[in-house]
């Protein structure tokens, strides 16, 4: 099913994309190009643009430059159902339960069933019958209900900055065993850590990131 | 999805998390009863005098309050960041706006009618004009202090001081509703003029700025 699901076609481009804010670019001119099916694992040291490039392809920043193509069209607003996003924080509402918050951000896509929201929550290891507001789930739940937040509307891309900070070791593995799985099943994975090691023989490809360029990408062996 | 449809799912959820946290409403009604029972202890009018000032110190508390709700709705998006995982959506911009000025207009609607009858009974008050007229003169009011408020609640969102900037932002641009709705109350109350002009006035202003903050806050929404 893997070797179906890849392409040697990009689904991502970047043209000489640029992100300042102010006088402080946070990304430099990256160009680049993007197969779909593959899980890119972005490294480097904090500061090197590896967030804001998510966030801008996200289309949550504007690029100050340059243009990104997402699955053909430079339109990122008109891409964004085939998008997933998982960012540092986890962009859902503690005063509601697990099954409340996706049923809510399952709806802006148009999706109504309960059972694609328990299946999601399933996918990521959570009870869905866990009635109890978010607020009182530790961090490492929290995380998993981010990613399944970010799966719902079964998106062609998911963006996942940061997804094992503040998880335990086994949790952190099953994310990564998660994450593989999801790349076999043909989506692409852009996955900003500072723990590469988690991805180890799962990334098909790792790409080092400084003062907001692109300085080298490193295929698996 | 229609907005229709989307409108109502995100209405629904932020009256659910009010249900369960309670900030706004609790915030506005405390407000709202400290307003009414200070300005009791602060002047002691005969009925003709209350029926003069009633139509000033009602709206005063009522827009005070109105600042913490639509505070607290905007809040809430901010916190962990949910406010992104609406940009990222496909979901039209105007949903969220409508479904935040409908959720604010029924919160303050609440607490005027949790606080009117306070205000009639400290203030003795009773309309000698239509008193029918005060039910379009409260909607009308209630919904220029919200749709206002709403929009420039979103704008100031990203600023440091929020809580400062949505007055300072605010009060200025909703000075033409606050006449209207101060002197529709006060002219139903004292029966002295027709409060139809000033219903009018309240009217216009809703329509063209309802149709202003539409246009503007898909703009507002994705600013960085």
């Amino acid at each position: 099913m893997a070797g179906a699901a890849r392409s040697n076609s990009a689904i991502v481009i970047f043209k000489d994309v640029v992100k300042q804010f102010g006088h402080f670019a946070a990304v430099r001119g990256v160009s680049a190009e993007f197969s779909a099916g593959r899980l890119y694992a972005i490294l480097g040291d904090n500061g090197a643009g590896k967030t804001t490039l998510l966030r801008v392809l996200a289309g949550l920043a504007r690029p100050t430059r340059g243009v990104i193509s997402v699955l053909g069209t430079s339109d990122l607003k008109s891409a964004s159902r085939e998008i997933g996003y998982m960012a540092h924080p986890s962009l859902l509402y503690d005063e509601l339960s697990a099954m409340e918050n996706l049923l809510y951000f399952a709806a802006l896509y148009g999706i109504s069933k309960t059972e694609s929201c328990s299946n999601a929550i399933q996918e990521v290891g959570l009870d869905p019958a866990l009635s109890r507001p978010i607020g009182q789930y530790s961090q490492g739940m929290c995380q998993r209900l981010s990613l399944a937040r970010a799966l719902i509307h079964d998106p062609k891309i998911l963006l996942l900055d940061e997804p094992f900070s503040n998880v335990d070791v086994r949790s952190a593995r099953e994310i990564a065993s998660l994450l593989g799985r999801l790349r076999d099943s043909g989506k692409t994975l852009f996955v900003v850590t500072h723990q590469s090691d988690l991805l180890e023989g799962v990334a098909d490809q790792r790409i080092w990131m400084e003062g907001g360029k692109i300085v080298a990408r490193e295929e698996r062996q | 999805m229609s907005v229709v449809r989307l409108t109502a799912v995100t209405l629904a959820k932020d009256l659910r998390l009010e249900w369960r946290s309670k900030d706004a409403i609790n915030s506005m009604l405390f407000f709202a009863l400290l307003v009414v029972v200070i300005f009791s202890f602060s002047f002691d009018p005969n009925a003709e005098e209350s029926r003069q000032i009633a139509g000033g110190l009602v709206w005063v508390a009522f827009l005070f309050s109105a600042i913490v709700a639509l505070n607290q709705t905007w809040a809430r998006e901010v916190r962990n960041q949910v406010l992104d995982a609406y940009r990222i959506s496909p979901a039209p911009a105007n949903s969220m706006f409508l479904a935040k000025a409908i959720g604010n207009f029924l919160f303050v609607a609440l607490i005027e009618l949790l606080t009117t009858p306070l205000f009639i009974a400290f203030y003795k008050l009773r309309a000698i004009g239509p008193a029918w007229q005060l039910l379009p003169t409260a909607a009308l009011g209630t919904w220029a202090l919200v749709v206002n408020g709403t929009f420039f609640a979103a704008v100031s969102l990203r600023t440091r001081s929020r809580e400062i900037m949505l007055p300072l932002l605010l009060f200025p641009i909703s000075i033409p509703a606050i006449v209207g709705m101060v002197n529709a109350t006060s002219s139903i109350l004292t029966g002295d003029y027709s409060a139809r002009v000033w219903i009018v006035l309240l009217l216009t202003y809703d329509v063209i700025f309802t149709i202003a903050s539409f246009l503007l806050f898909e703009t507002v929404l994705n600013a960085e």
